[in-house]
């Protein structure tokens, strides 16, 4: 039951001592009526503007509550809010000393956020924090910092970037399952390109990929993203890939922060892309921004949701004040950078940080070709880091003084040849001339010993021949 | 002879039950319209306690509760009227005699 209170000042007049009995009897007839179990007066204000004896008021307001209350009914009351210190202009609360509930819609940075806080609730605990929330379509929304004790799922799980030579930097496995990536990197440095390579990884993976655009409409990413060789329209056919793009300046973070939730419920992706986060970290107040982040990750890590950030910043930094609030509840960060070399402007890519992955510390070139991206190893040339043409160049050179390198070796080792085919022939050369020696030593003893025999021979024969001789002179004497 | 503000007053007292404050006020009542009215007047008190329904009907919040139904614009009182000058005003009410005797 709905039910119009007119109170006008106008039309009264007090004339006197009065109460406010008529407000009693048309409650107790209301409810009566139908039953009522809950009733809300909204707002209690008016009884205030429209009656001038305060004290009379108050009184009644003691005495109706405690009327509400004997009656078993649950009673909302709203009152404004009041100047200062005070919860209520009138002290209301004096009254209602059950549960008191706060709640504030402030305005910064021409955005306005909604934030609620439980004051008072007797008889329960409650947080006694501040927590924004937000009225839309489906109703009052509130999210509280759920997780503060962090101790969501984990998973081992490795996930690939969609890009090969960057899943080698990272233990040749890639991302962790669940975990948050934020790329930061100047403008026009390819920070889309690798957030569309990783939702497209996802997406041929078979898992779904939301994917929130906060500059570029769907249909030009779709487009762009075509020129690295990567097709998100048929993901997209295929509801696996769900874009949903908006201006970040279109509403409060609070209100961003409820989409996203219901998105995430409704989809149920395995892989969130928020691209870029930059407008949130720089336009409001740092402790929200903070909070309001810590609050997304922990909804997504909660699901085991693996959430991808772009960041855009400014040349030649790579930190800036609005990064601090992120960069903590980052697991892995990226930064894309360009370098000026020779008129030549080329792309390097860093791994700031990778918690749990031993990742190469190395800087890479980041080239976008039409077949992706790619990674490649840097030179270092005598002024440091090279790129692009400097750093094909560098590889020239280095070829040709390979080259050098190894023809030296070979004529080395071409000499070394040589030389032993030279010794080899000496050798073989003293080796005839030995044999020849030896043969000839050979035949001169053979010589030598036919010889003597033949002196031998003769010799024995002269023997032989002079005992004759001798025998035959012998009868003489 | 007729004067331009002799008009007929209807009058509606809300009060809830024979309060003392319902008695007084109807008291009161009584005797500012017989100072004031001369006659022209009809006075109806209405016991919220026997038709709640008309708390609503007739946006009735405070008790006691006047009405000037009659001559129109509608004017609502509240209070036990004992000041005398506010009912008259809230009224809308010219005095027809001086005050001073």
């Amino acid at each position: 039951m709905l039910d119009y209170v007119q109170v006008e000042r106008l039309e009264i007049e007090e004339t006197g001592e009065y109460d406010l009995e008529g407000l009693f009897i048309r409650l107790g007839y209301a409810i009566d009526s139908i039953g009522a179990k809950r009733v809300v007066l909204d707002t209690i204000e008016v009884l205030f503007s429209g009656l001038s004896n305060a004290g009379i008021l108050r009184a009644e307001l003691r005495r109706l509550f405690r009327w509400l209350k004997d009656r078993g009914v649950t009673t909302v009351i709203t009152g404004e809010r009041g100047l200062g210190e005070s919860l209520t202009r009138h002290g209301l609360e004096e009254y209602v000393s059950d549960c008191v509930i706060l709640l504030e819609h402030r305005t910064e940075d021409h955005i306005s956020t909604r934030h609620l806080r439980v004051v008072k609730y007797r008889g329960s605990s409650h947080g006694t924090n501040e927590y924004p929330f937000l009225i839309d379509v489906d109703g009052f929304s509130v999210l509280p910092i759920t997780s503060t004790a962090l101790n969501y799922p984990v998973s081992e799980e490795r996930l690939s970037s969609g890009v090969a030579s960057l899943d080698e930097m990272l233990e040749e496995k890639g991302y962790y399952r669940g975990s948050s990536i934020l790329v930061s990197g100047e403008a026009g440095t390819g920070k889309s390109s690798l957030s569309a390579s990783f939702a497209q990884a996802a997406c041929l993976r078979g898992e779904r990929c939301l994917y929130l655009s906060f500059e570029e409409a769907t249909s030009q990413l779709i487009r762009d993203m075509r020129s690295i060789g990567v097709d998100l329209q048929p993901m997209v056919e295929q509801n696996l890939l769900r874009f949903h793009p908006s201006r970040p300046t279109m509403y409060g973070l609070e209100m961003h922060l409820a989409i996203i939730h219901k998105l995430v419920l409704e989809f149920q992706p395995q892989v969130v892309v928020i691209d870029p986060i930059s407008t949130f970290l720089s336009n409001v107040n740092s402790l929200e921004v903070h909070s309001m982040l810590t609050r997304l990750i922990d909804l997504l890590k909660t699901r085991q949701i693996t959430t991808f950030f772009t960041n855009s910043i400014s040349p030649g930094s790579y930190m800036e004040q609005s990064t601090v609030n992120i960069s903590s509840i980052i697991d892995t960060w990226l930064l894309l950078r360009n370098v000026e070399v020779d008129g030549e402007r080329n792309r390097l890519i860093y791994i700031l940080k990778a918690r749990g992955i031993a990742n190469s510390n190395q800087i890479r070139e980041f080239l976008l070709t039409s077949n992706g991206i790619e990674l490649k190893e840097v030179q270092i040339g005598q002024s440091g880091v090279l790129t692009g043409s400097a750093r094909l160049m560098q590889e020239a050179r280095e070829r040709s003084a390979e080259q050098e390198r190894q023809q030296a070796q070979e004529q080395e080792q071409q000499d070394l040849e040589r030389k032993r085919k030279l010794m080899e022939n000496n050798i073989a050369t003293l080796r005839t001339e030995f044999e020849a020696e030896v043969s000839e030593t050979r035949a001169k003893l053979v010589q030598a010993q036919s010889r003597e025999k033949q002196r031998a021979d003769e010799q024995s024969r002269m023997k032989l021949s002079r005992k004759a001789v001798d025998s035959e002179t012998k009868p003489l004497e | 002879m007729d004067t331009p503000n002799v008009e007929f007053w209807v009058l509606k007292l809300y009060v809830a039950g024979q309060t003392p404050k319902s008695l007084k006020a109807f008291a009161n009542l009584e005797k500012i319209c017989e100072e004031h009215l001369a006659g022209q007047y009809h006075i109806e008190a209405i016991d919220l306690m026997e038709k709640p329904q008309l708390a609503r009907d007739d946006q009735i919040l405070a008790i006691p509760t006047l009405v000037r139904q009659l001559p129109s614009p509608i004017r609502k009182i509240i209070g036990d009227l004992s000041n005398t000058e506010r009912v008259l005003i809230g009224l809308n009410l010219v005095p027809v005699k001086p005050q001073t005797h």
